[in-house]
């Protein structure tokens, strides 16, 4: 049985695209796809213009798991990229630019600390810089920011956005969290229970600069609620039930 | 740093002052079991003895252990990333394994004849490989995908991927099994000194000393094998704090 089917998902460029859906749907599957880690087994993925085919040094991926190597230092793990694609760059160019995202985050002063020295929010953070330090043209995240705490997690949403600001890239965020992806989100598509089609897309109807308070305002609650309301449908369940 | 020597030296002096108290205590006489005290006049005896035989047995263990590493992370690297060279290999690996060694003593000294330091290093190799490659092998087959990803979405070639990324990762498992593989080289070489006895090394050594009743020599060797161990697993510490220092925490 296929994981995804009749899943058609168009993200325009430079536009932050939320994917929510039930547990176990598919959604890790999509981002493998448009990573090129993984091969359709029927249809396409496009990005830029270009037929996605295996890997490609344009894209930039983050995950629940942090995934710092533990014998480099933070500047060292978020330079890792650039030894990859950017093999021409001089050791100080790749220094300042990793210092540069760093600083973004709030991490200058712990450059050089090891993984294991830094808060569960902090590794996200330079997580965060590894997978956009070789400026790629699509950011990929697998739920970044479902391990951590939610005042934590709320810290990373507001670093995101003004990353975002600093940094044009084209996103796509796999959450379950509703909030979330309304904050971050330009448009929000919601997917169906296995296999996964789109069920459901929302153009986030909230100012370029959110803030966390925006997410309480009667249009935000009016959002949130028909979003909730997708996710039942997508659980095979009746929305008006409670 | 005081401490950390002050206190396996008084470790080991506890352990010679409570064997010499059992001794005394049972009135054995040396053929039943030397005493601590007995050890140093055997040393000063054969002082020679004990520096070249040591030194025979010490290269030769070290060169079987060399061999090990080679090979054991060879054979880790092909169980760690072929599943179907895993399915072949683990019985093949397990069964060799559980083959007493001094079995294989006799075989191979008929197959090399006369090659006394190649079967003497064949054999600390033998009984040497297992732990490096099971627990390599383990490293790199555990390895999260996502570690694996993050390299690979952006078009990493398996090798950088493995330079990069699975080798150190998998440095603090291979310390690990180096530690008691280092120990067990020991063993593979004074089996071969001892049951093929051929004048060279520590095993040579202790056998001339039961074939003389000269008991404290026996124990002397025991002791003497006992620091070379020692020597060996505690420049294995060294290599692990160069290059997987970082795997190690701050005990909280």
């Amino acid at each position: 049985m296929p994981v995804l089917d009749g899943l058609d998902v168009a993200v325009p460029e430079g536009t932050f695209a939320a994917v929510v859906g039930p547990s176990g749907c598919g959604k890790s599957t999509l981002t493998r796809l448009v990573a090129g880690l993984m091969k359709p087994d029927e249809g396409e993925v496009w990005l830029h213009g270009e037929r996605v085919k295996g890997p490609r040094k344009t894209v930039g991926m983050a995950f629940q798991n942090p995934v710092l190597l533990e014998w480099r230092t933070i500047l060292d793990n978020v330079i890792l990229p650039l030894e990859i694609v950017a093999t021409g760059m001089s050791r100080a160019d790749r220094i300042a630019r990793a210092m540069e995202l760093l600083d973004m985050v709030g991490l200058t002063g712990f450059e050089n600390k090891r993984p294991s020295e830094l808060s569960g929010g902090m590794r996200q953070r330079a997580s965060l810089c590894r997978s956009i330090v070789h400026k790629p043209d699509v950011l990929i995240m697998d739920e970044p920011f479902g391990a951590l705490d939610a005042f934590t997690r709320e810290d990373l949403w507001q670093t995101m956005r003004d990353l975002r600001r600093a940094e044009p890239f084209t996103a796509v965020l796999i959450t379950h969290d509703l909030r979330e992806s309304v904050f971050l989100g330009d448009q929000v598509i919601v997917l169906s229970g296995r296999p996964a089609r789109t069920q459901y897309v929302m153009d986030v109807d909230l100012p370029e600069d959110r803030t966390l308070d925006s997410l309480y305002t009667p249009k935000a609650a009016e959002m949130l609620h028909i979003l909730r309301d997708q996710i039942k449908i997508a659980q095979g369940r009746n929305p008006e039930e409670h | 740093m005081l401490r950390k020597i002050a206190v396996p030296v008084l470790a080991i002096v506890a352990f010679l002052g409570l064997w010499e108290l059992l001794v005394w205590v049972n009135d054995w006489p040396n053929y039943k079991m030397a005493s601590p005290s007995d050890l140093p006049p055997a040393f000063w005896r054969y002082k020679e003895l004990f520096l070249t035989m040591g030194w025979q047995t010490l290269w030769r263990t070290v060169a079987g252990l060399l061999l090990a590493v080679v090979f054991g992370t060879a054979i880790g690297m092909i169980i760690g990333f072929s599943k179907i060279a895993r399915d072949a290999l683990y019985p093949l690996l397990v069964g060799f394994n559980a083959i007493p060694k001094a079995t294989l003593v006799p075989v191979i000294s008929l197959i090399f004849i006369g090659q006394h330091d190649f079967n003497t290093i064949l054999m600390a190799f033998m009984i040497s490989f297992f732990p490096i490659a099971v627990s390599v092998g383990i490293g790199l087959s555990t390895l999260e995908p996502e570690y694996r990803d993050i390299l690979r979405a952006l078009g990493a070639s398996r090798l950088t991927i493995f330079r990069k990324i699975a080798l150190p990762k998998t440095l603090p498992e291979f310390f690990g099994a180096l530690k008691v593989s280092a120990t067990l080289a020991f063993i593979g070489t004074n089996l071969v000194e001892i049951i093929s006895p051929h004048g060279r090394g520590l095993g040579a050594l202790f056998k001339s000393g039961e074939t003389n009743g000269d008991y404290p020599l026996m124990f002397a060797v025991l002791i003497a094998l006992a620091f070379l161990g020692i020597l060996l697993y505690y420049a294995v510490i060294i290599l692990e704090r160069i290059f997987a220092g970082w795997a190690e925490r701050e005990a909280s």
